[in-house]
């Protein structure tokens, strides 16, 4: 007599089991499956063409009534399994049935994850599971309405896609700073992010959801940071997790999922479990790949033969239609592990391969998806790539062939390619030029062809080009790169950051082709210093590219603790300020104060934990952050002039303030320190400093790149200017000019060398467009500076920064 | 008491989660013989070294990370995460810990061995 088997989920895995059970043995047992859904199985991972309406219901089906009906399985729709008993070998369904077995399969899936948020349980909440979501989706997508997807991993992207397609305005909101952070690099999530929002999808990354808000029904989500964005459906897709409650209550090991071992058996030798409830050697899978390996030896274990399921290397591909994307394995860093990066900024490819002893481990490919499926052989199998390395990135069609020659490869194109996409120009009219006009410089192209002289993309092959052409005669521009993680240069980086309107650290990379795939501690504080120069009040400041000091906001000393030093503009103070220092120095017990050369108090040896005590009673009297620590403005100093002194000619006193309150809190390439001196005697030495305002009876003496460091130099005169208000928009211009044209840790004396005084006279002197224009941008930016970091942080602001993660005494540790 | 013991035991002590450690950055944890960085790569791997430069002492848990490397806030050094040991011409080497992080997202770290 055929033995009884039962089965609890009638999802994607204990249909494949049942299918290779009944086709090696269609009679050996008699089945039951309990399904709280109420229909036949389907292909789940089919439903986001379903939501775009590419497909229907009906082309996703895996087995019909039809075929249930012919192995003669009894298929409980719409009937949930309730309990197990195993004494007595039953399981009881929600209609109250209790059916025997003597094997049984407990298949229950995963269930989507719902964030804890007030709101959650307002109706147009939805998940992304199975049918019944997809159709409450299409019902509000109906109304032409708008959505938000939390989550942008595989299935909120999916979602918002088809949302999308069906006419809805689609916002994805994710927790991370880029998509898909699970399977792809910051790179990867990058380019996924901008093709996102090419289809006309919000993607707002950083989102931390804060509510959601609505009286019966959802009306929108609010953030964290307050923003509010409108919306008729929500839909979580912020990930899943094992169903596994049932088990549990049975009294089978259950850890996050149900644990089987190698022949797919739970702690209960008769109850074997398949999909994603189940837990294998630590692991849950939310992919169907592994889920049908493990089908594989659920059938055979059921037939009494020897199988064992050993885990799976998974592998993901989005399925959005017009986007390429492939990742498998793992592709985080480590120093035995060596990468291969291919950028193709242009064709708007990506591809990572991360090797280890050999052997390819890790595998990102965006853009261009063809080889993934050889790469992940290759990875699955171990291959030695030894032999293909030069050419492994190219994929298939190049393995084992010779590698190629970058130059071989441009001698190689036909005459008419183009080499140039910004200005059409194609290769004969490069190669042309070059011999007509005897050019041996990439400047001389670019002036002649204008061939790489907008993004500058095309700057390598233009120089292969130049090699191909002139041989021995060509050595190219010695540009001093960055650091090691790109050959551009500063310069070149600037102007492409503009030029390219490129707004975050990962797109610099992505689009310049960085080598490296974070960067280093040369090039990420320089990125970020551009970026928030270049695109004020757009940029999101990334504070970990920022050395200690500007990341808290004070200066750290050799001994680990740090200093304060709060600002006193033009180096006035009061008996009040003062008072106030010194019971901050009394009640923190800080060891040092000490006054700087440039006209502060500095309290040294304040521990980290401590700042945000400091600040705050600092605060509390009035002063702000000094940015003593900043590639910023440091200090104005100034001499008593007019009010004090008897040869003072101007309030040079009050002038300092002014500069410095029109000033502080700006980020520039490097630190920045100016004096106001009220006449020629200069005792505030403002002929040392990066800018100078000498006072005189005509009215202001400008000065700019001195300097008092390890190099001395005095400053060169700008010209005299007659009133205050032009003190100012001239200092303001200088400055701007800098922060646009600086090199990042070139000081001004530096940059003024390199581009000339002339230079910087003509545009700020001579150009009075420039200058108000340069005015402008300075203050326009100083809009989005100019917030008390101090105060900020005293308010909560990376409270993680001041506090240690964790504390281990050590009772606990001797344990 | 042997302050040596907990060295040399295998122990695993839970320190917070995955998410308390901001990307590209680190945390300190403190024991009764002096910190420990704890570090999380821009691709979530998590690492704990000792929080002292081989150079000159500097707290390697303030640093620049970078890939698997940090750069000390002193003089800049560059710290291989893996490994403990000073990259490129430098020559020095901090204490590793192993650490894991749980399907949870929380994370541990090992007081015993080197991390293998
Ligand atoms: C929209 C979407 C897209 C996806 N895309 C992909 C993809 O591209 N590639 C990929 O590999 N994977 C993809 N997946 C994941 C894949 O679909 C799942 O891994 C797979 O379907 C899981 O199969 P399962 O049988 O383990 O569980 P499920 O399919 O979840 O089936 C479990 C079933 O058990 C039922 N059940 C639960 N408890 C009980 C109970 N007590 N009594 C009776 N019945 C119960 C549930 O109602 C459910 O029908 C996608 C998933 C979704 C939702
Ligand atoms: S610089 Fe001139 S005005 Fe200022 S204190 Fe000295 S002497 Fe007086
Ligand atoms: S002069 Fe040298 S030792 Fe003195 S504070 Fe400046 S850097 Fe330090
Ligand atoms: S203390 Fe770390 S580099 Fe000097």
């Amino acid at each position: 007599m055929a033995r009884k088997l039962v089965v609890i989920g009638n999802g994607m895995a204990p249909g494949r089991a049942l299918e290779r059970l009944l086709e090696q043995a269609p009679d050996a047992y008699e089945i039951t499956i309990f399904n709280a859904e109420p229909r036949v199985n389907y292909d789940r991972i089919m439903l986001s063409p379903v939501l775009s309406g590419e497909k229907a219901y009906e082309d996703i089906l895996i087995h019909d009534d039809v075929w249930y009906a012919d192995h003669g399985i009894t298929l409980k729709k719409g009937c949930k399994a309730v309990g197990i008993d195993r004494e007595a070998k039953t399981v009881a369904g929600a209609d109250g049935s209790v059916v025997p077995y003597d094997k049984l399969l407990v298949a229950t899936g995963s269930s989507p994850f719902i964030i804890p948020v007030p709101g959650k349980d307002l109706e147009g909440v939805l998940t992304y599971r199975d049918l019944d979501d997809v159709e409450a989706m299409l019902a509000a997508a109906d109304k032409g309405a708008s959505a938000v997807v939390i989550g942008g991993g595989l299935l909120g992207l999916e979602a918002a896609a088809g949302l999308k397609e069906r006419g809805m305005d689609v916002t994805v909101l994710h927790l991370m700073p880029t998509l898909m952070e699970r399977q792809l690099d910051a790179a990867a999530g990058y380019l996924l992010e901008r093709a996102i929002e090419a289809r006309g999808i919000k993607v707002v990354t950083g989102a931390n959801t804060h509510e959601i808000v609505g009286d019966t029904r959802v009306e929108g989500v609010r953030l964290d940071d307050g923003a509010e964005i409108p919306a008729d459906i929500v839909v979580m897709a912020v990930g899943i997790r094992p169903n596994a409650d049932l088990a549990r209550q049975a009294g089978l090991e259950v850890n996050r999922g149900i644990v089987v071992n190698d022949a797919m058996q739970t702690s209960d030798p008769d109850i074997l479990a398949v999909g994603e409830c189940v837990e294998h050697r630590g692991h849950c899978y939310g992919l169907v790949a592994p889920l049908y390996e493990m089908a594989k030896v659920v059938a055979e274990r059921l037939l009494d033969k020897e199988a064992a399921y050993q885990g799976s290397v998974t592998s993901t591909r989005l399925k959005v239609t017009g986007i390429d994307l492939f990742s498998a394995g793992d592709f985080s860093e480590g120093k035995d592990r060596e990468e291969i990066v291919l950028r193709d900024a242009v064709g708007g490819i990506y591809k990572r391969l991360v090797i280890r002893d050999d052997r390819l481990i890790g595998i990102v490919l965006y853009g261009d998806t063809k080889d993934g499926a050889w790469f992940f052989q290759l990875m699955k199998d171990g291959t030695p790539i030894d032999e293909m390395r030069e050419t492994l990135i190219f994929g298939q069609n190049y393995a084992g062939g010779t590698p190629l020659d970058p130059t071989a490869a441009v001698a190689a194109l036909p005459d008419d390619a183009e080499i140039c996409g910004c200005n059409g120009v194609c290769k004969s009219k490069i190669v042309g030029a070059i011999t007509e006009h005897g050019l041996t410089s990439l400047d001389g192209v670019r002036a002649r062809t204008k061939a790489s002289a907008s993004c500058g993309s095309c700057t390598g092959l233009v120089e292969q080009l130049m090699a191909m052409t002139l041989g021995d005669g060509f050595t190219p521009d010695a540009v001093q790169p960055m650091c090691g993680c790109t050959d551009l240069g500063h310069d070149d980086v600037r102007r492409l950051i503009v030029a390219k309107e490129l707004k975050s650290i990962p797109a610099v990379m992505q689009e310049l082709e960085w080598k490296t795939s974070c960067g280093c501690a040369k090039c990420r504080p320089a990125l970020n210093f551009y970026l928030i120069a270049d695109w004020p009040g757009e940029y999101q400041d990334d504070y970990q590219s920022r050395f200690i000091n500007e990341r808290v906001h004070a200066n750290i000393q050799k001994d680990g603790t740090y200093s304060v030093v709060p600002r006193m503009w033009g180096g006035m103070t009061s008996s009040a300020e003062l008072r106030a220092i010194a019971d901050v120095v009394d009640k923190f017990g800080i060891p040092t104060v000490k006054v700087t050369g440039g006209q502060r108090i500095d309290l040294l040896g304040v521990p980290k934990e401590d700042l945000p005590a400091v600040w705050a009673d600092l605060n509390a009297a009035g002063m702000v952050s000094g940015h003593a620590y900043a590639k910023g403005l440091r200090t104005v100093k100034t001499c008593v002039g007019t009010d004090w002194c008897r040869f003072g000619t101007q309030d040079s006193t009050g002038l300092g303030v002014k500069i410095e309150k029109m000033m502080w809190g700006s980020w520039t390439p490097h630190k920045v320190k100016m004096a106001v001196s009220g006449c020629p005697r200069n005792c505030a030495e403002a002929t040392c400093k990066d800018f100078g305002v000498v006072c005189v009876d005509s009215g202001y003496e400008l000065h700019v790149g001195g300097a008092a460091g390890m190099h001395i130099k005095g400053t060169e005169v700008l010209c005299t200017v007659a009133t205050e208000a032009e003190a100012l928009e001239y200092c303001a211009a200088v400055v701007q000019l800098y922060r646009e044209q600086g090199r990042y840790l070139e000081r001004i004396y530096k940059w003024m060398d390199r581009v000339g005084l002339a230079a910087i006279r003509e545009q700020v002197v001579e150009d009075a467009e420039k200058r108000t224009a340069l005015f402008e941008k300075f203050l326009y930016s100083q809009r989005f500076a100019q917030k008390d970091p101090w105060a900020e942080r005293v308010a909560g602001k990376d409270a993680h920064e001041f506090t240690p993660m964790n504390r281990i005494a050590m009772r606990e540790a001797a344990e | 008491m042997n302050d040596m013991r907990p060295i040399e035991m295998q122990h695993w002590f839970t320190i917070g989660r995955l998410s308390d450690i901001p990307r590209r950055g680190a945390r300190q944890v403190i024991l009764p013989r002096g910190p420990i960085a704890v570090f999380r790569t821009q691709t979530d791997e998590v690492y704990a070294i000792e929080d002292r430069c081989p150079h000159k002492g500097g707290p390697l848990s303030q640093g620049i990370v970078h890939d698997g490397a940090v750069t000390c806030p002193l003089h800049n050094w560059v710290i291989d995460l893996q490994t403990g040991n000073a990259m490129g011409a430098d020559q020095g080497c901090v204490r590793t810990y192993r650490t894991r992080t749980d399907e949870n997202g929380l994370v541990s770290v090992s007081l015993a061995g080197p991390a293998g």
